[in-house]
Formats: structure tokens, sequence, C-alpha cells
């Protein structure tokens, strides 16, 4: 088929919208450079009435905001999830690894959890502490820099806590601790846990005109309608679009491979538009992919000339190697304390007012890294699910379990906002034979070849998932909970997720110094091709116990500095 | 004028919103409930799957009055609320179709149901008294203890208990029985001190110290060069 060429030369062209794309995009378009911003998913702007969430009741919906659809409830801002119709992948030798892709401008930002935490020190050179991985070529003080303008550009509360490894910024307030937050800090602290204000991306207070202030709907997983809440749409690419850059933005537009020349250096990219399902090709001197760590990596290895004849930027042979994400448990519990509580809004910001950082030192333990903890509850609105077993708690009370008849009415009403848990979201370590590939026995619906996974979980994180249960197990019961569920066992991985659940999955293009063992430089440039830049998650060379959203976005910000001011040198 | 007013208003008062409207040969007020059905953020290949969704039906007329019937006894009418005005039953109906894992159990529970009724009593369950119908139920409504996998019965019942308590705490009259406060517009500034002092607890000073000023949540940032709030 013919491919239809756009006669515009941009001077960029960004692959994907999320965190990274939406970065570069604000920061390059604001030099006054003509950019070229290609999205696989459908324009998105949470202020849209017809694609708005916010605020929705479960009745607005036939389902009643079940996940059959999507994934996390229908009214999640996510629009695809691990599995999307006609985007397959596969898994080999019976490992398991669950992909999650939201196809839209602004990608996955629209629908995160919003923790918003800074790498530390520590968490830049892991190797040299343990042995294992692989430093970073970069440290902390390289990034801070960065990290303090994503801070006051973006906004993000938190306080001054002064803790070795996780940095303090430019915090707005945070919102007080809600009911089961207080159990909580005092359940943690006579288990000596550290207890501090989570850090969220959410406006507790105004930035900038351009932007509305939180107003506790508890939904930023909605995306919010007035923009108090990072996404990358509305926080960075409508802002980038009102500049005095150009921002083209081309959606629907799936990125199958990045076009070379006979020096090997990067022409543009070729995409397919899904509206007509015709190919595409874009020009531009120089190529940013945020596709997400997987996506880019997928682009890379499909992206085969006579000069990169194993994937452009493959010459290591590392694209797709060290494919990492975060682990992650979970435990929940019945507080007999909380039952029949008296009614008031304590709808917060969407997600946790408090959390843990990791308090412990490895070196006493049996796994090499840490995990901080999440923790959830309250009187939140109704969804598809509430009303389920209604008095299965009864048997904690010695009272009748199922029948029917209006005492049901009043066991719902009673057990209320009664139910806690606690999440443990750990690093893993990056290790060469977790990688995804491509598979040569499949394509997609658009023809391009897709991924296929091969990802085990080592003792490390099956140690430390048992901790995580430990932890929760003790916590709960200082807050005078009722431990539900058993506690997992080594049959089931001591209740860790399958890799690639909690959806921090990075390390696929890592960074590094040495051609020979990295995929990009400390800039997050191809070691293989100058005018190529990978500002996804896939440049981490670990993934610490944090989040990776706010590295994402403090790396993506300096890699456009680089690219600007290589651009002015005429080096690329 | 409440926000479904307004949308119908927004239809039925433009001209071009007119025209369309009767182009499609049903009366205006059917269509602009059904459009108003659609106003839930769907991207326009979920509002496709959804158009046809809703255009199935899976319960037969019969089906659908036994699944009222056993909903009301499960939730009886009261003053709070009725399933009726809870919609449970369509939001059921629908769930048929949008989750086919549920068709199985649901058709031949059901048939099991008036099998058992007429077994026991001569005739199709729905045609029996109140009385009889519970007598029925109590064989189905409760677990049975220290059993590793629930008979038939007992798993359907539950099901269905799940899908009319679930369609009732989801629905408007649900969500006011259950008085939940949130999902508007609020300023959320701690808990309340006399829940508080009920549950024997205290915000820590020095914690509260820090967080938001809500008198001050609209005066823009500022900070030193430290990172200290100024604002």
């Amino acid at each position: 088929m013919q491919i239809i060429e756009n006669s515009t030369v941009y001077d960029v062209v960004i692959v994907g919208s999320g965190a990274g794309g939406g970065m570069a995009t604000k920061i390059l378009a604001d030099e006054g450079l003509k950019v070229a911003v290609v999205e696989a998913g459908p324009f998105f702007d949470p202020a849209d009435p017809a694609q708005q969430t916010q605020l929705k009741w479960p009745y607005e919906s036939p389902r009643r905001g079940a996940g059959t659809k999507r994934v996390f409830g229908e009214y999640d801002m996510a629009y695809g999830g691990w599995e999307i119709e006609g985007e397959p992948y596969n898994r080999v030798d019976g490992t398991q690894f669950d992909w999650f892709r939201s196809r839209m401008l602004g990608g996955r930002t629209n629908h995160w959890g919003r923790i918003s935490l800074r790498f530390g020190p520590r968490d830049f050179k892991g190797k040299d502490r343990d042995g294992l991985g692989e430093n970073w070529p970069i440290g902390y003080d390289d990034i801070k820099p960065y990290y303090d303008k994503v801070d006051k550009l973006i906004g993000v509360f938190g306080t001054k806590e002064n803790l070795p490894n996780e940095p303090d910024g430019f915090f707005l307030p945070p919102p007080k601790p809600r009911l089961h937050e207080l159990l909580y800090i005092e359940g943690a602290k006579k288990s000596n846990v550290t207890v501090i204000p989570s850090r969220l991306s959410v406006l507790t207070k105004r930035i900038n005109q351009d932007r509305g202030v939180c107003f506790y709907c508890n939904q930023c997983s909605r995306s919010c309608a007035v923009y108090a809440d990072f996404s990358s749409g509305s926080c960075l690419i409508f802002p980038a679009q009102k500049g005095k850059g150009q921002v083209d933005l081309f959606t629907n537009a799936m990125v199958k491979e990045v076009l070379t020349n006979e020096e090997g250096k990067a022409t543009g990219v070729a995409y397919i538009n899904k509206e007509d399902r015709r190919e595409y090709a874009l020009k531009g001197k120089v190529v940013v992919l945020a596709a997400s760590a997987c996506s880019s990596a997928r682009i890379l290895l499909n992206s085969k000339s006579a000069q990169h004849p194993n994937g452009l930027g493959n010459s290591s042979d590392l694209v797709g190697k060290y494919l990492h994400d975060s682990t992650g448990a979970d435990r929940m519990a019945f507080v007999p304390a909380l039952m029949n509580r008296k009614r008031y809004n304590e709808d917060g910001v969407g997600g946790m007012h408090v959390y843990s950082p990791w308090w412990l030192d490895n070196k006493n333990l049996d796994f090499p890294r840490g995990y901080h903890l999440e923790q959830w509850g309250g009187m939140g609105m109704p969804s598809y699910g509430t009303g389920f077993d209604p008095n299965g708690l009864n048997k904690y009370l010695g009272e009748k379990v199922g029948g029917y008849g209006n005492s049901l009415r009043e066991d719902v009403k009673k057990f209320y906002g009664a139910v806690v848990g606690i999440s443990g979201r750990g690093e893993a370590i990056a290790r060469k034979d977790n990688y995804c590939e491509i598979d040569p026995t499949t394509v997609d619906e658009f023809g391009i070849p897709v991924l296929r996974f091969h990802y085990k979980w080592s003792d490390f994180e099956k140690k430390q998932a048992k901790h995580m249960h430990d932890t929760f197990e003790e916590i709960l019961t200082n807050m005078g909970g009722i431990l539900l569920g058993d506690k997992p066992g080594a049959d089931r991985n001591y209740g860790l997720h399958n890799p690639g659940r909690i959806i921090h999955e990075v390390g696929t293009t890592r960074m590094g110094n040495d051609p020979k063992n990295s995929v990009v430089n400390a800039f997050e440039q191809l070691h293989d091709a100058d005018n190529v830049f990978i500002v996804d998650a896939g440049p981490f060379v670990s993934q610490a116990d944090k989040n990776p959203t706010w590295t994402i976005l403090a790396l993506a910000w300096r890699t456009s500095e680089y690219i600007i001011q290589e651009l002015k040198k005429q080096n690329i | 004028m409440d926000r479904r007013e307004s949308i119908k208003s927004i239809l039925l008062g433009s001209v071009a919103g007119g025209l369309l409207l009767e182009s499609c040969g049903e009366p205006a007020e059917q269509v602009s409930q059904k459009i108003w059905d659609y106003q839930y953020g769907r991207n326009a290949k979920e509002a496709a799957v959804d158009q046809e969704l809703l255009q199935t039906s899976f319960f037969a007329e019969e089906e659908r009055s036994l699944v009222d019937c056993l909903a009301n006894l499960i939730l009886p009418p009261n003053e709070a609320g009725t399933v009726t005005e809870a919609g449970v039953v369509p939001f059921i109906a629908f769930m048929m179709v949008d989750y086919p894992p549920f068709q199985l159990p649901m058709r031949g529970g059901l048939m099991a149901l008036n099998a058992k009724a007429n077994r026991t009593f001569g005739k199709d369950f729905i045609s029996l008294t109140e009385e009889a119908q519970k007598s029925l139920l109590d064989t189905m409504a409760f677990p049975l203890e220290g059993v590793d996998e629930q008979p038939q019965e007992i798993q359907f019942f539950a099901l269905m208990r799940n899908l009319v308590l679930t369609g009732y705490f989801t629905s408007a009259v649900g969500i006011k029985e259950l008085d939940y406060r949130g999902n508007t517009p609020h300023v959320w500034d701690g808990v309340p001190q006399d829940v508080l002092d009920e549950m024997g607890l205290a915000y820590d000073p020095a914690w509260i110290e820090k967080c938001v000023d809500q008198e001050k949540r609209n005066e823009t940032a500022v900070w030193d060069e430290e990172g200290n709030l100024l604002t």
C-alpha cells in the first residue's frame, strides 16, 4: 500500500502523549519549535462534557460503574486496559506479564494515582549498596533541578520531612487525614513504621490561573474537569498549544516504526491512521519516543533497516531487556470500631492522604530492596459491587449471615466504611532475562508485529512480598482490624501480583554510558542514532520503591533541554 | 432545572435537534431519554458497543417477572425506597448481556427454582403465596457452614441477592438511604470533632500545622528558594 507523506518537516516528532510525551511537547514547543505529537488513541479533554465521567452517579450508566468494559470500573479514565481488542500480545515459557495500555490523549496520566515521589540519592545507585542490578549513569544531583521545576510547574502536595531517601520539594500543603488514616497513623506508629503526609500531584492550592483547585470529589481516576490533578493533556499539551511553538496533534495514529536514512539517522515516523487504516509518514529532524516502555521498545524493534538490522538502537541487543514492574501485594481488614459510622462527606483527594515510605534497612533483611505502603478505606461513593455479600461480616460478630428481607438494608448501612486495606509497592531487581521482544508469529489489527513477554519473579521479590504481608497484618491488627481472607503462602508467591499489574513497567531501553551495556545515554539519546530520544520509563535503570511518573517528567524535561541545546549547536 | 431537565430542554429546544429527533421516527421524548442514557463519557467505540447491548434482551417475559418477584422478596418495598424505584430489574437485565457468564447460572437457576416450586407446591414460584415462596427461599438463602462448595441453589440465590443489593444501593434512592454525602464539590477540612471524640482520636497538632489552610487555597502558591511555601 502506498504511504501517504506529509510534506511538513517538523523539528521534533513526539510519539505518545502521556507524562513523558506531554513534558517534551511543553518544553520543546515553548522554545518555539515545530512539534508533531502522534497519539495512538483519540483526543481527550476531561472538561469535555461528552467525555467527562467526573461527578457521574453510578445510576447514570446501565452497568452502574461495573468494570466489564473498563477494567477499573466504567468511569475510570483509561481507554484501554490489560487487554485491548485487536491489539494482542503474547507470553512465553509459561511466564506471566500483563500489559496495561491506555489509548487516548494523555495516556495513563488521565487515571493514575497521582502519587508523585522523587527518587532519592540511593535509588540511583542500588548496585553500590547490594551488588545487584546496575547503577544509573546519573545521580540525584543531576535530576534535582528538574524535580524542582516539575513541582512548580505541575504542583504536588507534601511536607518537608528531611528523610534521607525521600527528598523534599516545592510542596503545596497536604489535606488533613481522614478517619481511617488516623487509625492507620496510630497502627503504623505502634509498629515503628514511618508515616508522613502523602505526596500527590493534586492542587490543594492554586498554582496558576489556567488550572482549578481541588474540590475533593475523590475522583482523580476520572481525570479532573477543572484540571486540578495532573493529567498530561490538560496540564502540559493544552498549555503548550497556547504557547509560542506549533503543536500539531495526530490522534488515532498508531506509530509503526521510526524511519531512518542511509546514515542511520531518523527522518521521521510511519504510522497507521486508525480511521482510514492507511499508512502515513511524518518527517522530523528529531524523533522522541514516549509511547511507554514496552511500546517504545516495540517501535524500535520493528524499525529494521540496512543500517539497523537488529532494530533501531538495538546494536547492544538490549532493547526490551531488563523489563521490570513494581512489586505489589495487598490485604484488607474489617474494623468493628468503624461500624455504624456517623455520615459526613469524607471524599478527599483521589487517593491516600498519608503514606509510609520505606522505613527499614535491607542489610538486616532477606530481600535487597524496599517498598512503601499505601492505604485505603472510608465512606466512598457506592458503585457496582456495593452490597455484594451484604452481611458476610456478621460472622465476626456472631450474627446471622445470608437471608433476605429488609434486615439486609441495615446490614449494608452498618458495615459501610468499616473495611480498610493496605497495599505494598516495592522495588524489583532488573534482570536481563525478564524482557519483551517481537513475536514473529503475530501481528495486531494494523498489521504491526506485536510483543511477547518473558517475565519471572525471583526469590527477592517473593521474600519482599512475604515481608509486606507480615507488615500488613501487624498494622491492621494494631488498628483494631480483623484480617479478611487468608495470608497467602509460598504456593501463591506470598500474594505478589503478576508482573505488569502495578503498571510501573520500566527498563526496556535502559540508560548507561557504555553502548554495549545500555540503549540510551544519560540524556536518553540512542547510542545508535543521535537524533532519537526516549522519554518514557524505558530508560529507567531501576524502578525504585516509588512511582515512576515524577521521574519520567523530570528526565523528559532534562532531555528536552538537551535536545534544544543540541539543535542550537547543530549537533543533531 | 436539574441536569437531566436541562439536557432535555437543550435537545428539544434547538431547531437542529428537533429536526434530528423527528427524523428518527420516534417520539422526541423517548429519543431524548435514550440520548440521556448515553451521557456517561463513552468514547465512540464504547458507545457503539453499549448501544448494541442496550438493544439486546436476555430475559424472556416470564423470567423477568420472576426476577422482579425475587427482587421484591429480597428487598421488600419500604418507605426508604423500592427495587422498582431503584431500577433493579432493568439493571440486572442489562448485566446479563454485559457479562455473559451470568447468563447460564441465572437462566438455569430460575428454571430450577420453578421446578422446586412445582415439586413442592404444584405451582410456579410466582403463583405461590408469599408464605410458600419464603418457605422455599429459606432453604436457599443461607450458606452451609463448613462446606467448601455451596450447592447450586445457594449460589444462585447469592448471585440474585448480590445483584439486587448492588442495584439498589447504586440507585438514587439507595444512595440516599445509605446516606452517602459526597460526589459533590466541597472542601475537606478534617474529621468532625464529635467523631474524633467518639473514637478517642485527636489530630497531632504538628501534623495539622503542615496541612492546607482552606482559607488560603485560592491564593497562588509562592515558595522561597528552599521550598518553603510563602502564601
